[in-house]
């Protein structure tokens, strides 16, 4: 067993863990119990990758960059999660969370999202299967991304309005934990990211491999090896970053970089880079690094994107962050904003400001002419254009 | 250790109300006149951010409190002096970052200091607590509460009565606070169940218990029942201890 993956009592080092109510045990435990056999069926691999080929579009490709590789003096590769169907790598693990839910018998589905982007990805395999789906969303949230909360309205889900707290993403997460208490027999939550407790982040993680594992397997036909020198991923929660680390973990050449987002600078106040600014605590069921007040109150983060502007890390990610098997890096929203215009200019890709932070922090390496750099390009940038508008004055 | 179980078949009646709220230094005074009212032993929580056990009433409490400034140094001092006041037992109630920020350690030895009986921290699972925090528990005699909810297995409740010291608190329902308790088939069949197994520590039912015969209702298949949402609503009306008497007198006969 990996050092780097969960261990048999849910914790990555010091990191994970179910600090739950009682009132989930129940449902937590028969995830615990169930979900490395049920993901590990025949039948259900079987269904999941063909789902992934025929709807979701996978392998999605890995594309040489070769105007951004001669900006940076190296060879770059981006891992297109963007071509995926809704447009982020959020639907690999949405795809294996249905077919989960299904096998374990819930009738009724609840997510919680940001920006939107899960929720639409869970609203569109519930759609997929048939099943009743709630989504709970920041108050805020649903009114500055209208277009994702019409997008789930369509495909049949019930968005739910969290007007709790901060009214953003954790709120969201909140409300729906709160849900899951009030329906613990017929209802399955899909959490979106690598948090939540033990076995959620191990298991998203799984479910998000696919990206590391077709990078290497592509990588062989390209550099002639399955490792490259570096591989960049944006980190809020972390899922897309935990699926392109997965298969590097144990690769200790392959140098792994995560990018926090620092909104208007680390030390402005508003800012989202939680392993420089957080510190240990417990936030939605594990203990990882939190964002919060000397009294352990939860502070609200700041990003210019809503993908990232998450208080906390998963679990893994604290424990990658803290033994130094990864670095974790950020980079400010113009930094960001920046990288997603030249990506634009001199490839024809217009990423999503998630994706941006992680190509932002291609100006901060010292690359070589020899290195192969992988850059997970989690999602797309349609969903952003009114902020390119309002930023870049289009 | 010193004794701290609640005693059995008095159908006891607990309050719950959060520190800080309806303002910063309310806390002793509504303790105060809760007993003089009447409850038999008193949870006052201590606020968090995020408390996702909790319906609106609590929330809302808990928002309040912490714009008023409340915080756990704050309310230990607020609480130094409790003994002097306050002869009920009185429990804190709250998650597990706050207590994890302040230090478990430090945590215990202040509720000592104040004469605080127990802790219910719904967030601490009962690995971790017997893992990691029950010498730090038992060293300081606080007694450490744990949750039952209907859901709960039999050996589990077997597990959790053997780690009880004071009470078990039965959740009437699988639900976050402030729903109200319907006595169907299903709870009273729950209820019994767990009345038939003749736990050692006395059994108090929380959750959806907002008046007297909510109450009643709870009390017929346990030690006693715990108000809370009902009890904050009232804090927010004006001239909010003058009501307290009338409110426990309407459940409970003194």
């Amino acid at each position: 067993m990996s050092k780097y993956q969960v261990n048999e009592k849910g914790y990555y080092g010091t990191f994970g863990g179910a600090y739950i109510p009682e009132m989930l045990y129940p449902n937590v435990e028969e995830l615990k119990e169930q979900y490395l056999t049920i993901i590990n069926e025949p039948k259900f691999k079987e269904e999941f990758n063909q789902l992934l080929k025929d709807y979701v579009g996978r392998p999605s490709p890995l594309y040489h960059a070769k105007r951004l590789s001669e900006k940076y003096g190296a060879n770059i590769f981006l891992k297109r999660e963007d071509l995926n169907h809704t447009g982020a790598h959020k639907i690999n693990n949405t795809i294996g969370q249905i077919l989960l839910a299904e096998r374990l018998g819930k009738k009724r589905i609840i997510a919680e999202t940001g920006a939107g982007q899960h929720g639409v990805a869970t609203a569109t395999v519930c759609a997929l299967k048939g099943l009743e789906c709630v989504v709970y969303m920041g108050a805020i949230d649903i009114e500055r991304q209208a277009p994702n909360v019409a997008r789930m309205k369509m495909m049949g889900a019930t968005v739910v309005p969290a007007t709790s707290g901060s009214k953003t993403l954790k709120d969201a997460t909140n409300e729906a934990l709160r849900d899951w208490i009030n329906n613990p027999v017929d209802t399955h939550y899909i959490i979106g990211s690598v948090v939540g407790p033990h076995p959620y982040p191990d298991m998203v993680a799984r479910f998000q491999s696919i990206i590391s594992e077709e990078t290497k397997k592509q990588l062989v036909g390209k550099i002639g090896k399955e490792n490259p020198d570096y591989v960049l991923a944006c980190v809020g929660g972390g899922s897309n970053a935990a699926g392109m680390f997965y298969h590097y973990l144990d690769e200790e050449n392959v140098k792994l970089i995560a990018v926090e987002a620092a909104g208007h600078g680390v030390d402005s106040g508003e800012s989202a880079a939680t392993t420089i600014l957080g510190k240990e605590g417990v936030l939605h069921g594990s203990r990882s690094i939190l964002m919060q007040t000397e009294d352990g109150q939860v502070i609200e983060p700041y990003s210019i994107s809503a993908g990232l502007d998450y208080p906390g890390i998963g679990p893994q990610h604290a424990w990658l962050f803290k033994s130094g098997r990864a670095l974790y890096g950020n980079a400010t929203d113009a930094e960001a904003m920046e990288a997603g215009l030249l990506l634009t200019k001199l490839e024809g890709i217009i990423p999503a400001i998630e994706s941006a932070h992680a190509l932002a922090y291609l100006e901060k390496m010292d690359l070589k002419n020899s290195d192969s750099v992988v850059v997970c390009l989690s999602g797309r940038g349609d969903k952003d254009l009114a902020n390119y508008m309002t930023y870049f004055g289009f | 250790m010193k004794s701290n179980t609640l005693p059995k078949g008095k159908k006891l009646l607990s309050i719950y109300f959060t520190a800080g709220y309806p303002s910063l230094d309310s806390t002793i005074s509504i303790a105060k006149t809760l007993e003089e009212s009447g409850a038999d032993f008193l949870e006052i929580g201590f606020p968090y951010s995020d408390p996702v056990a909790d319906g609106p009433v609590i929330q809302e409490s808990s928002q309040v409190a912490l714009q008023n400034g409340m915080n756990l140094h704050l309310l230990f001092e607020q609480l130094k002096d409790l003994r002097q006041s306050v002869s009920i037992p009185v429990y804190l109630m709250g998650y597990f970052n706050p207590v994890m920020q302040y230090g478990v350690e430090n945590f215990c030895k202040s509720c000592q200091e104040c004469g605080i009986t127990g802790t219910i921290i719904p967030d601490l699972p009962m690995y971790e607590y017997e893992e990691i925090y029950k010498p730090i528990f038992e060293k300081y005699e606080i007694s450490n509460i744990f949750l039952v909810t209907p859901q709960t297995s039999a050996d589990r409740i077997k597990k959790i009565d053997n780690l009880s010291t004071s009470f078990i608190y039965l959740l009437s329902s699988n639900a976050t606070t402030g729903k109200n308790l319907q006595v169907g088939n299903e709870s009273e069949s729950y209820f019994r169940r767990i009345q038939e197994m003749e736990l050692d520590n006395p059994t108090i039912i929380g959750f959806g218990i907002s008046s007297k015969s909510t109450f009643d209702k709870a009390t017929a298949y346990s030690d006693g029942a715990i108000i809370g949402s009902a009890f904050v609503k009232l804090l927010a009306e004006e001239n909010y201890l003058q009501k307290i008497p009338q409110f426990i007198s309407s459940i409970k006969e003194k």
